[in-house]
């Protein structure tokens, strides 16, 4: 190959085309590994994740007919604890004609424990992200109804956080991966059944 | 380089050959300076008939450069962490000297940035300012609106009020609503499992750095494209298609000085409504600041009623009207789609006109109705957005949302149906 050699000429071009679709396949490549850290730094950085770490709950002085107060916070998120009376199992076992995901077809909304009609370990009590599955907002408990009640856009859950039927919110409320430490404190954010995948106890967990 | 002429000199500065005449002459040698005024000013034509709705464009770049300005000093004072950011306000607005003007300046110039560029794209829609050749000109002031309403939502969140948060914890709730992909990508835009002081800091980095530099750039190429097609005009003709034998429009008029003159004396005028609202009703009953936000961020706590600011409304009652799931997709996936679509809608209005008229003066009856009928469906969704649902609001909402929808679905048919006048050969 001499520099004489006419520019234009069908080798040359044949030449210059796979330089520039090299050049441009290494630009290309080089852009996207340059953006990864780009993108990566968005994830939820250590700090967050260690933020989200288990929380203890003392359910010592919770009642029938009660949520505990004040909520407490499992990654951000307000984690709602509800104790009920024997006529709300009742109730939660009986009526299910209104609500949209009666049965926890949804295998995602909850640990496989809480396939059941309370959706819990024990009937007596009820643990809940306190996030309406429609648009995030926060429920209200509401005692005299016996129900959780989204302020945004009207949802409402009975109280093992399934949703009612014709209500802007898709799915049931969802239930947080948590244990009995023992009979008055629980565990949120971590459960016996995945204890291997959890982060170390000893230096994280909180006590709400 | 040959140097200017004298007579092309700016600033009729005469025949002597004075040091300014001298200047301008050295630098234009470097720089094109009077041919840039020239071409964007003393010598670019705008139509002599343009009335009070071509005051909003000028008026627009006006509150931009007063957002920028008020920002650049919040900034100063302004502390991105979720401990610090709502008492840093709440510093600003009591102990900075004049902080409280410089914030309310800037929250109510959120509100009157997004009043003139509504009035300005009315003008668009009555005038047919989206036909050819100015499509693309259309697509950019389309792609600033976009950009200026995630400037709006970045910024809203930053006073870590509790609507801040709840507001926050909604719209990026909605990205959660796209299938499959949706809880990973909610919880990389918030850098965290709900919305924190991380998301906090991000937000704050693209409300004051990202979007102000992607603002000014689509400004400044909306601008190139307008000076290339030229300013429309209220009757929709063209005035570059009579032009006298030194290629100048016979209807045109130097924008410089006759337009910014017009538009100083409509900046005046808006200075003062600004100011009024400013200093008396800053708050605008709840419309421009809420209530619930002078009460610090509380994750656990919801306020009753959660409405955006209301140059968001119309779109959130939109999305609040979609109750109903379609093809096993969640009601609230559709809701986003609704809101999606009715937000970029009007980007397709140069392809869905059909009319051989551009300007509503000469469409017919049908167009009109169909214009006013947008109008009242925007203030009726708008309204609806800012209060609690009911059965009867979501009704409603449907309703208007279906109006909204039938102004730029049936256009390509009812502009073509319709019986229009004939436009006059000249301005008048």
């Amino acid at each position: 190959m001499s520099i004489e050699k006419d520019a234009t000429s069908v080798e040359s071009k044949g030449r210059r085309y796979f330089l520039i679709g090299m050049t441009s396949a290494a630009s290309v490549a080089g852009a996207i590994g340059a953006a990864v850290p780009f993108v990566k730094s968005w994830t939820p950085s250590a700090k967050a994740r260690s933020a989200g770490a288990p929380k203890i709950c003392d359910i010592s002085r919770l009642r029938p007919g009660e949520m505990l107060a004040p909520i407490p916070a499992w990654r951000g998120k307000p984690v709602f604890v509800v104790g009920r009376t024997p006529d709300d199992i009742r109730r939660l076992e009986n009526e299910q004609d209104d609500l949209a995901d009666a049965a926890s077809e949804d295998l995602d909304r909850q640990p496989e424990y809480a396939r059941n009609p309370w959706r819990s370990r024990k009937p007596e009590l009820g643990v809940y992200i306190g996030i309406c599955t429609h648009l995030g907002c926060s429920p209200k408990y509401r005692d005299d109804e016996g129900d959780f009640y989204c302020p945004c856009h009207g949802s409402r859950f009975d109280l093992a956080g399934r949703v009612v039927k014709g209500v802007p919110a898709p799915d049931n409320l969802d239930v947080p991966p948590y244990s009995y430490l023992s009979d008055t404190e629980i565990i949120v954010g971590v459960d016996d059944e995945n204890l291997a995948a959890a982060p170390d106890l000893d230096d994280s967990t909180e006590r709400a | 380089m040959k140097p200017t002429p004298r007579s092309q000199a700016p600033f009729g500065v005469g025949s002597t050959r004075g040091p300014l005449t001298r200047l301008v002459a050295w630098v234009d040698e470097r720089f094109p300076l009077t041919r840039t005024i020239e071409d964007h000013g003393t010598k670019y034509y705008a139509p002599k008939n343009v009335n009070f709705w071509y005051l909003m464009g000028a008026l627009s770049l006006v509150v931009l450069v007063m957002q920028l300005l008020t920002g650049l000093w919040l900034t100063m004072s302004y502390v991105p962490t979720g401990d610090g950011a709502f008492a840093s306000v709440e510093y600003i607005m009591r102990d900075v000297e004049h902080g409280d003007l410089i914030r309310l300046a800037h929250s109510t110039g959120a509100s009157a940035l997004f009043a003139v560029v509504y009035l300005h794209m009315f003008r668009g829609l009555a005038y047919g300012s989206y036909r050819k050749p100015r499509e693309l000109l259309w697509l950019i002031g389309m792609a600033i609106y976009l950009v200026l309403m995630a400037e709006g939502f970045f910024g809203y969140l930053l006073p870590w009020g509790n609507m801040s948060y709840w507001a926050g914890q909604v719209i990026v709730s909605l990205v959660g609503a796209i299938p499959f992909i949706g809880e990973g990508l909610m919880e990389w835009v918030r850098g965290d499992y709900g919305i924190s002081d991380i998301t906090l800091n991000r937000f704050f980095a693209l409300h004051v750095v990202a979007l102000p530099i992607a603002l000014i750039g689509l400004v400044f190429v909306h601008i190139v494209a307008l000076h290339h097609v030229g300013s429309n005009n209220p009757d929709g003709i063209e005035i570059k298609d009579h032009k006298d034998d030194k290629g100048v429009p016979l209807d045109g008029i130097p924008f410089h000085p006759y337009c910014t003159v017009h538009d100083f004396q409509a900046t005046v005028a808006f200075l003062f409504i600004f100011c009024a609202i400013m200093f008396f009703v800053p708050e605008m009953f709840g419309y421009f600041l809420e209530k619930p936000n002078f009460e610090q961020a509380d994750p656990l706590k919801t306020p009753d009623v959660i409405a955006p600011v209301w140059y968001y409304t119309p779109f959130y009652s939109m999305l609040r009207a979609t109750t109903f799931p379609m093809f096993g997709l969640d009601a609230k996936f559709w809701g986003l789609v609704v809101m999606g679509t009715a937000i970029l809608m009007p980007a397709m209005l140069p392809w869905l006109d059909r009319s051989p008229v551009k300007s509503m003066r000469y469409k017919g009856l049908l167009s009109k109705a169909m214009l006013a009928l947008l109008v009242v469906s925007l203030f009726v969704l708008g309204y609806l957005g800012t209060i609690h649902t009911t059965d009867l609001t979501t009704a409603i909402a449907q309703v208007f949302t279906l109006i909204y929808f039938a102004y730029f679905v049936l256009m390509p048919w009812y502009t073509r149906v319709e019986k229009t006048k004939t436009p006059p050969e000249r301005v008048t």
